[in-house]
């Protein structure tokens, strides 16, 4: 069975294993928050985009070394 | 086996990759010098400036439509993000930089969903590169003036509050990751959100192109329709990413300039 491609993509899709879960975990404690404490929602909302921000980056160091790495 | 070996004599479709993502210059010149890209760059500043200065310029005291709406985008991003981040005490000044940044991204990253035009130009990474360049100067210049170099240093590197054996593990790392890693995150983060888009558009578009019209077998009608309404759902999709990095870019320029600004822990 020869294919073709590069096995750094498999890399890349475990490598953002990772960061999912942590977005999810940030959104899903962003939305506790605000069910809980609705007028709390402008004063959370910057830092879960923050947080998801910083949690992307390692998604993305992934995706740009998969291009990079030969 | 024999499907597999027809595939690969027959290379029929051949996807999207990074190599089209590489505009050929206007004049065919050997030396890249100008391209779509940077065209659309010139033609995004050119739009946000003559937005900004036809709502602003009759500066009436009761304002009309336009004026109403050119007042709101200011205002939200000087309220929600230097307000709230850089805080009360030094934000107007960093207002004009974080209002034209936002709104020069944001134009640039629509961009790649306007019909004809469907290219972001920051899913070159050249040009994300130089608006983080541009950050990373103004925040440590920031720094440095407010707090001198050594200051800056110390307000960068030494967190506070942790016990005095661990600081030799801490230091390099803090200084690595506010000082070195940031710009890269910064501009990979806009680049690739921005490419990964594109891809994913183009993938959906020429394999919807290549199943409808050129590949024969069972299925493959559907599958084409099925890929040109994904396609649709993508686009969608790309409108939240392109005015949500936007925001997240800006974000974090505030988050930076004011992590430069604070007083001691």
């Amino acid at each position: 069975m020869a294919s073709g491609g590069s096995l750094n993509m498999i890399g890349y899709g475990l490598a953002a294993v990772g960061p999912g879960i942590g977005i999810g975990l940030i959104f899903a404690a962003y939305i506790n928050g605000t069910a809980r404490q609705p007028e709390m929602q402008s004063r959370l909302q910057p830092i879960a985009i923050l947080g998801f921000a910083l949690a992307e980056a390692l998604a993305i160091i992934g995706i740009a070394l998969a291009f990079v790495l030969k | 086996m024999t499907t597999h070996v027809s595939v690969l004599a027959n290379p029929g479709f051949v996807p999207p990759g990074p190599a089209d993502f590489q505009l050929p210059d206007i004049f065919n010149g050997n030396q890249v010098l100008l391209t779509k890209s940077s065209l659309l760059l010139v033609l995004a500043a050119v739009l946000v400036f003559v937005g900004f200065y036809a709502t602003s310029r009759r500066g009436a005291v009761v304002p009309g439509k336009l004026q109403y709406a050119g007042e709101a985008a200011y205002s939200w991003v000087r309220d929600s993000i230097g307000r709230d981040i850089i805080g009360e005490r030094d934000f107007i000044k960093y207002v004009p930089l974080l209002v034209s940044l936002f709104f020069f991204v944001l134009v640039n990253n629509l961009f790649g969903i306007v019909p004809i035009l469907q290219f972001a130009p920051f899913s070159r990474a050249g040009f994300a590169y130089g608006l983080a360049g541009l950050v990373w100067i103004i925040y440590n210049g920031v720094g440095v003036a407010r707090h001198g170099l050594l200051g800056y240093l110390k307000l960068q590197t030494v967190p506070g509050g942790v016990p005095t054996w661990i600081l030799p593990l801490l230091i390099p790392l803090e200084f690595l990751s506010n000082l070195l890693i940031r710009p890269v995150t910064l501009s990979l983060r806009l680049f690739a959100n921005m490419f990964a888009g594109h891809l994913l558009l183009l993938l959906f578009a020429t394999g919807g192109d290549y199943l409808l019209l050129h590949a024969t077998g069972p299925l493959v009608k559907p599958a084409g329709v099925l890929s040109f309404v994904m396609g649709i759902a993508v686009g969608f999709l790309e409108f939240i990413v392109e005015v949500l990095q936007a925001y997240v870019f800006v974000l974090l320029t505030a988050t930076y300039i004011s992590g430069a600004l604070a007083s001691e822990h």
